[in-house]
């Protein structure tokens, strides 16, 4: 699971409803992996509007990476933080590990780098 | 049609049994996608979802004929070895796009950060006509049986659709006829989505269309 697929994850649990604890999740245990991928610019900066910068900056600063405060202005320039986005948001995967709800603490597992978000359907 | 069909042949591992193998409904989103290709290359969409993505054969073309544009693809099935599957199907694919699986029923833990955001939205529902008994199972049946008018799985995610798909954004479809297609667009329309049948084709006995339906700008 490439960290721009967590930046979309919402614990979904129904009596959780506190929309500041239920995102981002926050990781437990994760064993992280570094896979290489040819980097695209435009890509990236055609992304940059549909992140949710704060979760971002927040499981960045949880995982011992760097990232900006806030997104820079014309980022298509910015070479060093287009890479180390790159680096972040697709190049770092996680393998095995769970996600935790600050809210609920409801615990969603990643198996073989698939995050699990099912829950019982009394559950939602 | 030019490009390939995505290689599928790892479905035969047993631990696939439970999956959906491409079969006509799938080669018929296949040709509808390809045949939007011009389409889709104008819209260079940044966030594409396929829900209940079964073998990956949909989400790994929908990439291709994407490419040289590379987008988020994000796959969603209730059945995680479908999951597994379309990680394998969509690892084996080249081309440009970025694909993401997610374990979930219909687009859950996705959807409050998808309002608004996908680009292009695909889901080849169970679409069979089947007792309501057997709707709602994880295993293979969760990707056929489709209850009463075979429309007892698509019904649920319909209403949802407007407020995901991001402006400009396409959603497709597959559909038999026993589906009540017509009723469908018209349905859609009441939620500000212009409906059409893009394709059609019988296999065997099944009548089965493709609906594409666009969100204004």
């Amino acid at each position: 699971m490439r960290l721009i697929t967590h930046n979309m994850l919402k614990c979904h649990v129904k009596n959780c409803t506190d929309p500041n604890q239920q995102f981002p999740l926050r990781f437990k245990d994760v064993q992280l992996e570094q896979i290489e991928a040819e980097r695209n610019d435009e890509f990236l900066v055609r992304m940059l509007p549909r992140l949710d910068w704060p979760a971002l900056l927040t499981t960045s600063k949880e995982l011992g990476y760097s990232l900006p405060q806030s997104i820079p202005e014309n980022p298509q320039d910015k070479d060093e933080f287009l890479q180390a986005l790159h680096t972040f948001i697709l190049e770092t995967h996680v393998k095995e590990g769970s996600m935790v709800c600050n809210g609920c603490s409801h615990e969603y597992k990643i198996t073989n780098g698939i995050p699990n978000m099912l829950l019982a359907e009394h559950e939602i | 049609m030019g490009l390939p069909t995505p290689d599928t042949s790892h479905l035969r591992d047993p631990r696939f049994a439970s999956v959906y193998e491409p079969a006509e409904d799938t080669y018929l989103l296949l040709d509808a996608l390809e045949n939007d290709l011009p389409r889709l290359h104008a819209q260079r969409p940044t966030i594409c979802v396929e829900i209940g993505s079964g073998s990956g054969c949909v989400s790994t073309f929908l990439g291709q004929v994407l490419t040289p544009h590379a987008s988020l693809i994000i796959s969603t099935d209730i059945n995680p070895a479908a999951t597994q599957a379309t990680r394998q199907t969509t690892g084996r694919s080249g081309g440009a796009a970025v694909f993401a699986q997610c374990h979930t029923r219909f687009v859950q833990a996705l959807e409050p950060r998808l309002q608004g955001n996908v680009d292009v939205l695909v889901f080849n529902p169970p679409y069979v006509v089947t007792p309501e008994e057997e709707v709602g199972s994880m295993g293979e049946a969760a990707a056929w049986a489709g209850g009463k008018d075979g429309r007892a799985v698509v019904d649920r995610l319909l209403p949802r659709v407007a407020a995901l798909l991001a402006p400009g954004g396409v959603f497709y479809l597959v559909v038999i006829e026993e589906n009540r297609p017509d009723e469908i667009i018209h349905l859609m329309a009441a939620q500000g989505l212009v409906g059409e049948r893009v394709l059609e084709r019988r296999a065997g006995r099944e009548r089965l269309s493709i609906l594409r339906f666009t969100k204004g700008d």
